[in-house]
């Protein structure tokens, strides 16, 4: 397999490209406080050598088989975002309104203006108190650090090179957040790069709701942004998170985001992610079951358009047995649009009585769209039950006949039932007005820009590797 | 209102439709037996113009136009309604959105404004109740997870805020309970008006205690083979169809 080519290929440090020669020019212009340094310079010292030492991402890389990272040459020389005031308005434009407590950051930096206060639990990694402090030093870029070494994609080490600040959540044991909290990572700037880290501790018996949303400042403050993204989430025993992450930056943005969780004993995580896709949109989820019992619901919807990437990859590593998995993923791709989900589940040998479901559904709407759609199973448990399908399907002839049958047009129809084709998986959602706010953003999507709706039966490039 | 002379259609290369016969008048109300496979739903699917349901030859005129000219949608909005057998489950469609898109092209086809968000609400859930379904159906996602009874009782909801001038209803009533029969028996009955015309397909004679037919036709082989009043239909219970046949129809 080409895990143990990666490997080979990992001692040998190659020669570095110029993304990678900047990315580290970046890393040393950042400037830490004495506080900042002692927490983090460990992990931004062992993020730039794994950075420099990670595989090279490209075709006869398995895990970037996909993908082509060419339109990140655009950023050989770009500079650090600095963080750009928001106008007046745009919070309660284009933020949902929560009853949460929320939490803006511009560009990796905390606007406090648009901000509530932070609740106990809740601090800057600047601002760490010594509980914090012990807290990041135990978990920070552990949790990233435990699935497969090989399976790690050398984003998730440069989000470590390129940490100086980040927020963590502590949610202490049996307490229960009444609020969900609502974090928001905007971009502004031009061409600029930006770099975002966050650590949610739940402590045993606890339960949060965590939403995170990404989007990128009005285009005349924002345009071809990158950003690097990543979330560690430790889950304790018998605790539970409700996730939800909306990727829905502008089109001209590149996006590097991973969400990497543990979970232990009796714990439990919801997860939801929504995307559209961007000039570059790479998304990688990990979840690593380290304890029994511990179960995994994960639902996805994305949607990309015009000349559109959307690339999501997750891997579950079942280590231990009795734990549950569930993924659905829905997507649709339009005009010259690509898009990639590959599910990787990893039974390991001891991982007995594991269930573990995979689905993924693709709507393609053009000839010229492209899907890869890839489950990627590994299961060396014998006592397990595993079950995966990916479909590239069209529009149901019978749904559409049954609403032509009551007067609605051909023509409305298609949009209705290419929207629920989506609309479909909302009702995982939790928190009602997340569901109503993320509703009626896909409904404005598919009437103001038909190439979202199936209107015909295309055959084209529709790639399966089942 | 309905005129279907020497009607052939086929599904798939065979044909099903042998020659069909059948007028109907406004106001009156045809019941259509006959065993499995003779092709009832057929008739249905090929009035409404569901692709792949062929016309051989033969026409259909509903209100003076010739039916077969018309998209399944136009026919639709000119009043032709199909409860259907097996009513399609559209799971992130809210049932709410799709009765208002339909209520808004009938509307829209009959010169009428278009109703409020706020009173189309109004009149869905004071259908709703008239077919004792719970309002919270309508929240959720087409016939999604509904039970059997529910989704027969959906169709006729849709009947009742269409307003169509020509009903017709396949086997509405198989599988109800006679709670729920009696149910879409009232909401038809409550329908019934001089110049609103219902087909009623059904493999029992008992709906036709609740609903009273002006006629009852046998449908056989794709042609109908005998027509009668109410007697008919109780003559068919007792002996089956069997002795049609015989009598070499
Ligand atoms: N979509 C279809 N594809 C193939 N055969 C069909 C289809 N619909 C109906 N038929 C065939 O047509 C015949 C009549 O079916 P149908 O009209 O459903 O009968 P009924 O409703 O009287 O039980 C049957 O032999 C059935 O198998
Ligand atoms: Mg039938």
């Amino acid at each position: 397999m080409a895990d143990a080519f990666a490997n080979r290929r990992q001692s040998i440090p190659a020669v570095l490209n110029p993304f990678q020669q900047h990315a580290l020019v970046l890393a040393g212009q950042q400037v830490l406080s004495d506080g900042q340094a002692s927490i983090l310079q460990t992990l931004r010292q062992e993020g730039a050598e794994k950075f420099k030492r990670a595989t090279r991402p490209g075709r006869k890389v398995e895990h970037w088989k996909y993908t082509s990272v060419q339109a990140l040459k655009t950023y050989e020389s770009a500079g650090w975002a600095t963080p750009a005031k928001l106008p007046e308005g745009f919070c309660s434009e284009r933020l949902m309104t929560l009853n949460a407590t929320r939490l803006v950051f511009v560009d990796g930096a905390l606007d406090a203006a648009a901000s509530d206060s932070m609740p106990a639990g809740i601090s800057l990694f600047s601002e760490a108190d010594s509980l914090a402090t012990q807290l990041i030093s135990s978990h920070l870029g552990k949790i990233a650090g435990s699935v497969d070494p090989s399976r790690q994609n050398l984003f998730a080490a440069l989000n470590s090179a390129w940490t100086t600040e980040g927020l963590l959540i502590h949610v202490a044991q049996n307490v229960i957040l009444e609020k969900p909290i609502y974090l928001v990572y905007i971009s502004t700037g031009s061409n600029t790069v930006a770099s975002q880290r966050t650590l949610v501790v739940m402590e045993q018996g606890a339960n949060a709701q965590l939403i995170e949303h990404f989007l990128s400042a009005d285009s005349d403050l924002a345009d071809s942004c990158f950003v690097n993204t990543l979330t560690e989430i430790h889950i304790g025993q018998n605790a539970q998170l409700h996730h939800t992450r909306f990727n829905l930056e502008h089109e001209s943005a590149a996006h590097v985001g991973a969400v990497h969780v543990n979970l232990m004993r009796d714990s439990v995580f919801n997860g939801f992610t929504v995307s559209e896709g961007s000039k570059f949109k790479r998304l990688d989820y990990h979840f690593n079951h380290c304890g029994q019992g511990a179960s995994l619901r994960f639902e996805g919807v994305y949607l990309a358009r015009h000349d559109q990437l959307i690339d999501y990859h997750t891997c579950i590593e079942h280590r231990v047995p009795h734990c549950t998995s569930q993924q659905v993923f829905h997507g649709i791709v339009g005009d010259k649009a690509k898009a990639v989900f590959n599910g990787r589940i990893h039974i390991f040998q001891d991982a007995q009585k594991t269930l573990a479901e995979m689905n993924n559904r693709n709507l393609l709407t053009s000839d010229s769209a492209e899907i890869n759609t890839k489950p990627e199973l590994e299961i060396y448990a014998d006592d397990v039950k595993c079950a995966h399908g990916a479909t590239i399907s069209q529009l149901d002839d019978t749904s559409l006949y049954y609403l032509q049958s009551r007067g609605i047009s051909p023509s409305q129809a298609r949009m209705m039932l290419s929207f629920g084709f989506v609309n479909e998986l909302l009702s995982g959602l939790p928190v009602e007005d997340v569901k109503l706010w993320l509703e009626n953003w896909l409904r404005h999507r598919f009437s103001e820009d038909r190439s979202l709706v199936s209107e015909t039966k295309p055959s084209g490039n529709a790639g399966a590797d089942l | 209102m309905l005129e279907i002379h020497e009607l052939f259609a086929k599904v798939e290369g065979k044909q099903i439709l042998n020659g069909l016969n059948l007028s109907i008048k406004p106001g009156e109300v045809h019941a259509i037996m006959g065993p499995n496979g003779s092709g009832k739903s057929t008739l249905g699917n090929v009035l409404t113009g569901r692709a792949g349901y062929e016309v051989i030859s033969g026409d259909a005129s509903f209100n003076g136009k010739n039916l077969f000219d018309l998209e399944v949608e136009e026919r639709a909005r000119d009043g032709l309604f199909l409860a259907f057998q097996y009513p399609v489950e559209i799971p992130g469609v809210s049932n709410m959105e799709f009765l208002k898109a339909s209520v808004d092209a009938r509307r829209k086809h009959l010169g009428l404004l278009d109703l409020s968000s706020f009173d189309f609400m109004k009149l869905a859930r004071e259908s709703s109740q008239k077919v004792s379904l719970d309002p919270a159906f309508l929240k959720r996602g087409v016939n999604e997870g509904f039970s059997g009874g529910e989704k027969k009782r959906n169709e006729i909801m849709q009947m009742m805020l269409l307003e169509p001038s020509l009903c017709i209803l396949d086997e509405t009533d198989s599988g109800l309970d006679i709670d729920a029969l009696q149910v879409v028996a009232a909401g038809v009955n409550a329908m019934r008006s001089s110049s609103r015309s219902f087909i009623v397909v059904t493999h029992y004679q008992r709906l036709l205690d609740y609903i009273v037919p002006d006629y009852v036709h046998v449908l056989s082989q794709g042609k109908i083979v005998r027509t009668g009043d109410k007697e008919l239909a109780r003559e068919l219970e007792a002996k089956g169809y069997g002795w049609l046949e015989e009598e070499g129809v």
